[in-house]
């Protein structure tokens, strides 16, 4: 099928899709954009002036646009027929261990769309914008309450760029301190991929540490790795095995007097919100996604936003732009003047998510920020109580947090992997949980609830976990190397997509247009 | 509270069947000193109407672009986008779901995606595209640390024709040394970038339209750096010129970043954005990242899952080609819904639109006495020289409601010689009206 530029397509088979799955009726297959729409059909009225091209000094185009058109309700079908093929929060349970998946409350995004926020320029005098950056103003002294902190730096646009930001925070404090000869940064076996990726980024060496049996960090492990030449330790706590770190404390100081920095690697903030502050257990830096506690969407893969909290010592190294007092007016200073870092971006960050995120702080106020990390705790300590003596737990000897850590070890010699166990949750109406993180143990299923989910919801995710359980011990193995059989797609060839990368729409030549 | 659905019964229901005494008890992991006894000095819960009350105050007290005229660009531009987008991007099914990792039950992201990056490869007249990045000043970043592993080499050239803030990104990122060139600012289009490239150059970076609002001249470009072996980096700020403007990849491109918050994304104040990034398919291996391919399922049909993860950091950790782990998939989303309503014939309209509308403002700046237009080419942007520091003018402006554009002093302090610039966009929302008003005015502060 090729985009037909002249007019519709010629056979009105050739648009429709022979593929039909599941519940034809309410969820048929679409074509790609490409094979529905044309060239001269348009979904928006305007009007088609004349240009004197004089101004354009030659460099009007002349290679073709090749950007189909659809009428606005074409573009209304289709876009709503392939949204049904995605599963989502708010139709059910997505029990993603590191990712938070909670509630997107809808005033977040009523309030980010008033005019004053959506409709106004980064670049538009500060003064015609005081309350946008009273706002920003607000939501950092939120963050810094929470977290106990001296600093904080709004503008990284998500979570790894937030950990980016706070590692220069950190070399560039080692540079204006004269200690550039820290080349190296302490990283657990359990954390997870955008911390040595972003210490790699900064020129660090990555030295792995090891996690006891209990699947937490002994102080020991990481006195024995200090040295010099340590520039600092990467740590999430809560970490990824959903397990809060007892040493956490004597970590920080150990690192303190190494001359060391602690990042903290702040996904898993929604555990502690309101209970415990990171600034107390002695970090020095920490981004939080705003689009994981703080309840921002997650759009199908971003837009994040991921601020970095900063103790004392790294808040003069902040990126711009940062916020000022003038007397009465707010300003943003929009240029490094002492030791600040740079900049990490154009203008001043994800202001979209900051109004949705402060929004949703001040629907819960303190009372319930604290309250939704207890309902978190309560709902994977509720999940692991059951499950508990059918799933194997690698690391059982304390109450989890926020998640649920299990390995393989349960399906052994059923014929099930972790893979097919999480194929088939797709059939039975669940969105699987994180699969094969952290990487500390073997075939991992990391379950995380949130606090959004209701003690029914929770419930039924059991039995349903139980029954899959059941049946893969009673020798059902081909019920899950087939799963997902309800799903829009069955299993689909990832090694066919790498190998023979096909990353864009190409009309298929015709007999004719080969033979010329 | 009405985002938590236990009550007190539900909590020691639950309790119960754990086998614990209180919530407290689950913290049991914390050390006791660290947990908080009380709630934290900030305000307690309150009702949805009261956080809006909040919320619309604070929004009160900005000048919003459709309060009056409005000529602010300089990266960001205000267009119009139809309301379908919008109710279409709200969607539950877009709206609230994650990253397409279980590919089976995502295929509509991954389909968008897929489509997405259909679009911007034709747009820029490249081969191939990526999913999205953040925005465009750190798609620029990236694609100088992607040349630099192409190539092998370390020194980057800069025009002084690139938005100052990318360049300060660029700066951070890479880091100044020697490695990094930057030319001086070229406020009326003037630059001699191809007599810096020697064969230790790993890419030439050059924005077009600049950020004066100048068209560079990027075949000849391309030429130069490929005679020495080093790669061409075009960057687009304001993507609609691509529908007037040739194509950066008919010209020599390797590597075209843009920002795209001008089709389908609201101004929010800075962000988010889209970051495009698209290049030629031998250099997808050292592409950052997310990026969607087609592949077929069990049963033989047509589908998409994310690809070439091999590049990325939950596989390679410190060994990726970048740290990135979202891209900026509902602004991509708004991006190729409202790239299909417009499609070839509509994005051709916006964009002879926007240039006229800018041609009507060049035309009436020019008129006003103390005002010298340095552009000789543009497409929906210019600069202008004045007699005075315009920063102040711009005050004096803003204090009559009118949004005049970005004094270029605001960017760059540190060069003196750029304190009378003033940079200013017209779009397809500038009326006759908005500009007689701004000549009035300006012509007025001027005298």
């Amino acid at each position: 099928m090729s985009m037909n530029r002249q007019g519709r397509p010629s056979s009105p088979d050739s648009a429709v899709s022979n593929t039909s799955p599941g519940n034809a009726a309410l969820l048929p297959d679409e074509p790609l954009l490409f094979e529905i729409g044309d060239t001269d059909h348009s979904g928006v009225d305007l009007p088609d002036v004349e240009i004197s091209g004089s101004r354009l000094g030659g460099h009007a185009r002349k290679t073709p646009l090749d950007l189909p058109g659809l009428t606005e309700p074409e573009a209304m079908r289709h876009y709503v027929r392939l949204s049904r093929l995605n599963y989502s929060i708010d139709s059910g349970m997505y029990p993603l261990g590191s990712c938070t998946m909670k509630h997107n409350p809808r005033l977040n995004e009523k309030m980010a769309r008033l005019p004053g926020f959506a409709d106004i320029h980064p670049l538009q005098p500060q003064s015609t914008v005081q309350g946008a950056i009273e706002l920003m103003q607000q939501l950092a002294d939120w963050l810094m309450t929470l977290t106990n902190t001296s600093g904080v730096a709004l503008s990284p646009k998500a979570g790894a760029h937030g950990e980016l930001c706070g590692m220069m925070a950190i070399k560039a404090a080692h540079e204006a301190h004269g200690e550039s000869h820290r080349k190296i940064v302490l990283v657990p076996e359990s954390a997870h991929g955008t911390n040595p990726a972003t210490a790699a980024f900064l020129g660090y060496q990555v030295r792995s540490i090891p996690a006891a049996e209990d699947g937490t960090v002994r102080v020991a492990e990481v006195e024995a790795a200090l040295g010099p030449d340590v520039a600092a330790i990467m740590l999430t706590n809560p970490n990824t095995c959903g397990l809060f770190e007892p040493e956490v404390k004597a970590i920080a100081d150990a690192v303190h007097a190494a001359g060391a920095y602690f990042y903290c690697d702040g996904a898993n903030f929604n555990a502690i919100m309101g209970v415990v502050r990171p600034g107390d257990l002695g970090i020095d830096a920490m981004h939080i996604n705003l689009h994981k506690t703080f309840s921002t969407p997650h759009g199908g893969g971003g837009p994040g936003s991921g601020p970095v909290v900063l103790s004392e010592a790294l808040a003069p190294f902040a990126p711009v732009p940062f916020i000022r007092r003038d007397g009465d007016a707010l300003k943003l200073v929009e240029h490094a003047d002492g030791e600040a870092l740079g900049r990490l971006t154009a203008f001043h960050g994800q202001m979209g998510m900051y109004v949705r995120a402060l929004t949703y702080m001040l629907s819960h106020g303190a009372d319930g920020l604290a309250q939704a990390a207890r309902d978190a705790v309560l709902n994977a300590n509720y999940i692991k109580a059951q499950l508990s003596g059918t799933f194997s737990m690698p690391f059982n000897s304390q109450p989890c947090m926020h998640e649920v850590l299990c390995d393989d070890a349960f399906l052994k010699g059923t014929g099930v992997s972790t893979l097919d166990f999480a194929k088939a949750m797709i059939d039975e109406g669940l969105h699987p949980m994180t699969m094969y993180f952290p990487l500390v143990v073997h075939g991992a299923m990391l379950i995380e609830p949130t606090e959004s989910e209701s003690r029914q919801t929770l419930d039924r995710f059991v039995q349903t976990m139980l029954g899959l359980a059941a049946r893969a011990k009673a020798g059902e193995a081909e019920a899950f190397t087939a799963a997902p059989l309800t799903a829009p797609r069955r299993r689909l060839d990832e090694t066919q997509a790498a190998r023979q990368p096909k990353l864009k729409w190409e009309p298929e030549t015709t007999p004719l247009q080969a033979a010329e | 509270m009405r985002y938590l659905p236990h009550s007190d019964a539900d909590r020691q229901d639950m309790l119960a069947v754990i086998g614990a005494g209180s919530i407290d008890d689950l913290f049991a992991p914390v050390p006791a000193d660290l947990m908080l006894r009380q709630h934290l000095d900030l305000p307690a819960h309150q009702p949805e109407f009261a956080v809006e009350a909040h919320m619309r105050k604070l929004a009160g007290k900005n000048r919003a672009g459709a309060d009056g005229p409005f000529f602010v660009g300089a990266g960001a531009y205000r267009h119009h986008v139809p309301a379908t987008v919008d109710h279409l991007i709200q969607r539950s099914e877009w709206l609230t779901a994650y990253t397409p990792y279980q590919p089976e039950i995502s295929q509509g992201t991954l389909q968008m995606l897929f489509e997405f990056q259909t679009q911007v490869a034709n747009l820029t007249g490249m081969e191939v595209a990526n999913a999205s990045m953040y925005d465009g000043s750190t798609a620029t970043a990236e694609a100088v640390l992607m040349a630099r592993r192409l190539t092998r080499r370390e020194k980057i050239i800069i025009s002084g024709g690139l938005h100052p803030q990318y360049r300060d990104v660029v700066d951070t990122y890479v880091g100044l040394g020697e490695n990094l060139v930057h030319l001086s600012a070229s406020p009326e289009g003037q630059g001699d970038i191809a007599d810096h490239i020697d064969d230790k150059t790993a890419a030439i970076v050059v924005q077009t339209p600049d950020f004066y609002g100048h068209l560079r001249d990027v075949k000849t470009l391309a030429e130069a750096a490929h005679a020495h072996g080093a790669l061409l980096i075009v960057v687009v700020t304001e993507i609609i010129s691509l529908g007037l403007i040739e194509a950066p990849g008919a010209l020599g491109a390797d590597i075209v970043v843009a920002e795209g918050q001008s089709i389908g994304n609201a101004l929010n104040f800075g962000g988010p954005y889209v970051g495009l990034l698209a290049t030629r398919q031998q250099f997808i291996r050292q592409m950052p990242g997310r990026v969607c391919g087609e592949t077929v399922d069990a049963e033989g049909q047509r589908g998409f899952v994310l690809t070439l993860s091999t590049r990325e950091q939950h596989i390679r950790r410190e060994k990726a080609t970048s740290n990135i782990c979202t891209n900026s998939g509902l602004c991509a989303l708004a991006f190729s819904i409202h790239m299909s309503l417009l499609g070839d014939a509509g994005l051709r309209r916006l964009a002879r639109l926007n240039h006229q509308r800018a041609s009507a403002l060049a035309d009436a700046l020019e008129k006003v006495p103390g005002v010298t237009l340095l552009n000789k080419t543009f497409f929906n942007e210019m600069t202008i020289r004045i007699g005075m520091p315009a920063a102040d003018v711009i005050d004096q402006l803003a204090a009559r409601n009118i949004l005049a554009g970005v004094p270029v002093s605001r960017l760059r302090p540190d060069d003196p010689s750029l304190t009378g610039l003033i940079v200013l966009a017209a779009t397809e929302l500038t009326t006759d009206d908005d500009i007689a008003s701004l000549v009035a005015a300006l012509t007025e502060v001027l005298s």
